[in-house]
């Protein structure tokens, strides 16, 4: 413990800026908020919902690469199975929507012990390829698991009653209910971030073999990041999962791994509003671009390799550079 | 003063105008895979039908018709949102076409829910008029049911008694080879053996030796997409079709077999509601499509067609856009066009007409690049959809 406190101290003392940045960072959330507040009167609301939904999960994805310095290619497999319990019991059980997400949720929380405990042993690539190997466990298990409906996915999931009281079949209420859960877990993100136990985990990141000889258990701090990176996956795709009535294959496939790296890096690796940006861009490409068919994966193509070639730091990484303040 | 009562009574003479010639408009999503494995058979192809449908409707009905379409890239929540977005804000009154079971089963739902008109001509799956059928959805061209008792029976009838099945490991597969050995063994033939295939799978080649070595004379692909271009491909490699063993695809299209060539398709038997080359009419209709595309139509992009062109016709005869008196017109009135001959759809949606199962030609049969089958049997339409008393259906008393 006296450890902890010192290293705190010490990191604090060596970050410039420390006092003005929370400042910054209260207000970028307010305006969030108030932006959420307002947009479905301006956007259509069900698109809103699937950009927040993403948001969450490429934060809990950063949570992982940008501050644990881990990068898990089998995210996938956590949003997906996720939202496939969370479906399930909203359908077949008649869970109320809250009560399902958090069986998503703590499903997706068992399933990242389990995996996360054995990852963590290897490094590197190594992690990577373990990673992506159960996902891809967790993939075929959804294909054949008799309950989650093939290739079909689950559809047709009710809405049901908040609480068992308040209707989310009207849009506005569910997005509203959307909104207040995606920016609880941005703030949990946040806070654990800004935790002693994120300072560590920066420690870790930046020279594990220093953090060892400091006389910090690496192996289990990365495990419960790691456990806390799956679960807020979880929590993404399982509200996911109640927002398009339908879980399905595309959820655990390798591709959504990917596409979680994409918005990570485009929006800015191990800054905090980046992956939120990252996503929001991902998405209203997806959707927006529906029309041209094709293009719109080549023209994610492109905008990977721009991001790659001229601003590695990503959109909000590049903002922070210019404004000298992390974001 | 006097100014603006002029500007008044110009913008209102102006509105009356507009009254006095409003026309019914409609606007149609066709939505589809336009860039991964199905853009061949579904994608632009089946927009330029939906235009030709228009066309053909004529523009002195008083219904003016807009198209627009979408790329689901075959994922359900990518096809339910953009199926969302257009009810909600775009005014679309109905979609058309719609590949990939899991998508069509999402849209069938969320068309319900908004009570528009889902028009499915790409899906294969034969939930959309039995156990998940809807008062908002007409499934035009083919399905499962119709794809395995068309293939299965008919081969049994053309003397394939016995057979061993290459089957996709997962619940499209497993329900593929089930339907067809029922309906092999129903039919007085014999299943040999099956063996389950890693999905998606690239490397074949064990799997087909068993085939071969089975003796079996019919080897059954239940399997789709990628598999089933992998699975031919390897299996002309080891010369299966030229030791007298037929090769059955159950999901295989003619831009399939057109892409494959018929050097490595040729002997391969399947079943197909559509092809370009059966008379006159459908001959005609895919030169002016051809004209536009590049390429001949396939049996989805013919249905997309025949499904639009029937709805316009409803739209006209009901005087009305409203979704349930437009599909109880389209399945009062009889249908007609020039792809599909004359025709019905059932209560339950299923749309109802000959298929035909066909045998790819050998490379000196031919006689030009799009002359890929020789009919082997004709089904006639009310052999070759599932009977209406067994789908489950609830519409259907």
């Amino acid at each position: 413990m006296a450890t902890d406190s010192e290293m705190i101290d010490v990191v604090q003392v060596d970050r410039p800026g420390a006092i003005g940045m929370p400042m910054l960072h209260k207000a970028i959330f307010i305006g969030l908020l108030l932006l959420g507040l307002v947009a479905p009167f301006m956007l259509y609301p069900i698109f809103l919902m699937k950009v927040m939904c993403f948001a969450l999960f490429a934060c809990a994805f950063n949570l992982l690469l940008g501050f644990g310095g881990l990068l898990s290619f089998g995210h996938a497999a956590y949003f997906g199975s996720a939202s496939y319990i969370s479906a399930y019991t909203a359908k077949a059980w008649g869970f109320t929507p809250e009560l399902a997400i958090l069986c998503g949720t703590g499903a997706a929380a068992i399933l990242g012990l389990a995996i996360g405990s054995l990852a963590i042993r290897r490094q590197g690539i190594y992690f990577a390829m373990v990673t992506l190997a159960f996902a891809q466990m967790v993939f075929f298990f959804s294909l054949q698991a008799p309950f989650t409906g093939g290739e079909d996915g689950i559809q047709s999931v009710p809405r049901g009653y908040l609480l068992g009281l308040i209707s989310m079949a009207p849009d506005r209420n569910l997005y509203y209910f959307v909104l207040g859960v995606v920016f609880v877990g941005l703030l949990v993100i946040y806070r654990i971030i800004h935790s002693p136990f994120g300072q560590v985990l920066k420690g870790i990141r930046d020279n594990e073999a220093r953090m060892v000889s400091l006389g910090y258990r690496t192996s289990r701090y990365k495990l419960a990041v790691f456990v806390l990176s799956a679960a807020l996956a979880g929590l993404a795709g399982a509200t996911k999962a109640i927002v398009f009535q339908l879980a399905s294959l595309t959820d655990v496939y390798w591709t959504m791994s990917g596409e979680v790296v994409l918005m990570t890096l485009l929006g800015g690796m191990g800054t905090v509003f980046g992956p939120i940006l990252g996503a929001a861009v991902i998405v209203t490409m997806q959707n927006y671009l529906a029309t041209f068919g094709d293009w719109v994966t080549i023209g994610q193509g492109i905008i990977f390799v721009v991001a790659v070639m001229l601003f590695r730091e990503g959109i909000v990484g590049v903002i922070a550079r210019i404004i000298r303040r992390p974001l | 003063m006097r100014k603006t009562g002029f500007i008044l009574a110009t913008l209102a003479g102006l509105l009356m105008a507009g009254t006095a010639y409003a026309q019914t408009k409609v606007k149609i999503g066709v939505m589809n895979d336009r860039s991964g494995l199905y853009s061949d058979i579904t994608g632009e192809g089946s927009v330029v039908a939906a235009q030709l449908a228009v066309e053909d409707f004529g523009a002195d009905k008083g219904i003016t018709v807009e198209i627009v379409s979408a790329d689901h890239q075959n994922k359900p929540d990518i096809g339910s949102n953009i199926a969302r977005q257009w009810y909600d804000t775009e005014e679309v009154d109905a979609i058309a076409d719609v590949p990939t079971s899991s998508v069509a089963l999402a849209i069938n739902d969320i068309t319900r829910e908004k009570n528009k008109v889902f028009l499915n001509s790409g899906a294969a799956t034969s939930d959309l008029t039995g156990a998940k059928c809807s008062p908002n959805t007409i499934h035009w061209t083919y399905d499962t049911w119709q794809l395995a008792h068309g293939t299965g029976g008919a081969m049994v009838a053309a003397g394939g008694k016995t057979w061993f099945f290459l089957t996709a490991d997962y619940a499209f597969g497993h329900a593929l080879e089930r339907d067809t050995a029922a309906v092999v063994k129903a039919a007085g033939g014999e299943v040999v053996g099956s063996v389950k295939t890693p999905f998606p799978g690239t490397d074949f080649s064990s799997f087909l030796l068993q085939a071969q070595s089975s003796g079996a004379q019919v080897i059954g692909l239940a399997n789709a997409g990628g598999d089933t271009i992998n699975s031919i491909k390897q299996a002309s490699e080891f010369g299966i079709t030229q030791g007298g063993q037929a090769i059955a695809g159950l999901l295989v299209f003619a831009n399939d077999v057109h892409a494959l060539g018929l050097d490595v398709a040729q002997g391969l038997v399947l079943t197909e509601t559509f092809y370009w080359d059966l008379n006159d009419d459908t001959r005609k209709w895919s030169a002016r499509f051809e004209e536009k595309t590049g390429k001949k139509p396939s049996m989805v992009q013919a249905g997309v067609y025949g499904a639009v062109l029937h709805y316009l016709k409803a739209v006209e005869a009901a005087g009305t856009k409203d979704a349930q008196a437009v599909v109880a017109k389209m399945k009062e009135m009889p249908t007609d066009d020039v792809l599909f001959g004359k025709g019905q759809v059932r209560i339950d949606g299923r749309k109802i007409h000959d298929a035909y199962l066909f045998r790819v030609k050998k490379p000196d049969q031919s006689k030009g690049e799009w002359d890929l089958y020789e009919t082997v049997a004709t089904i006639p339409a009310d052999k070759a959809f599932r009977p209406l008393n067994e789908g489950g259906c609830e519409l259907v008393k």
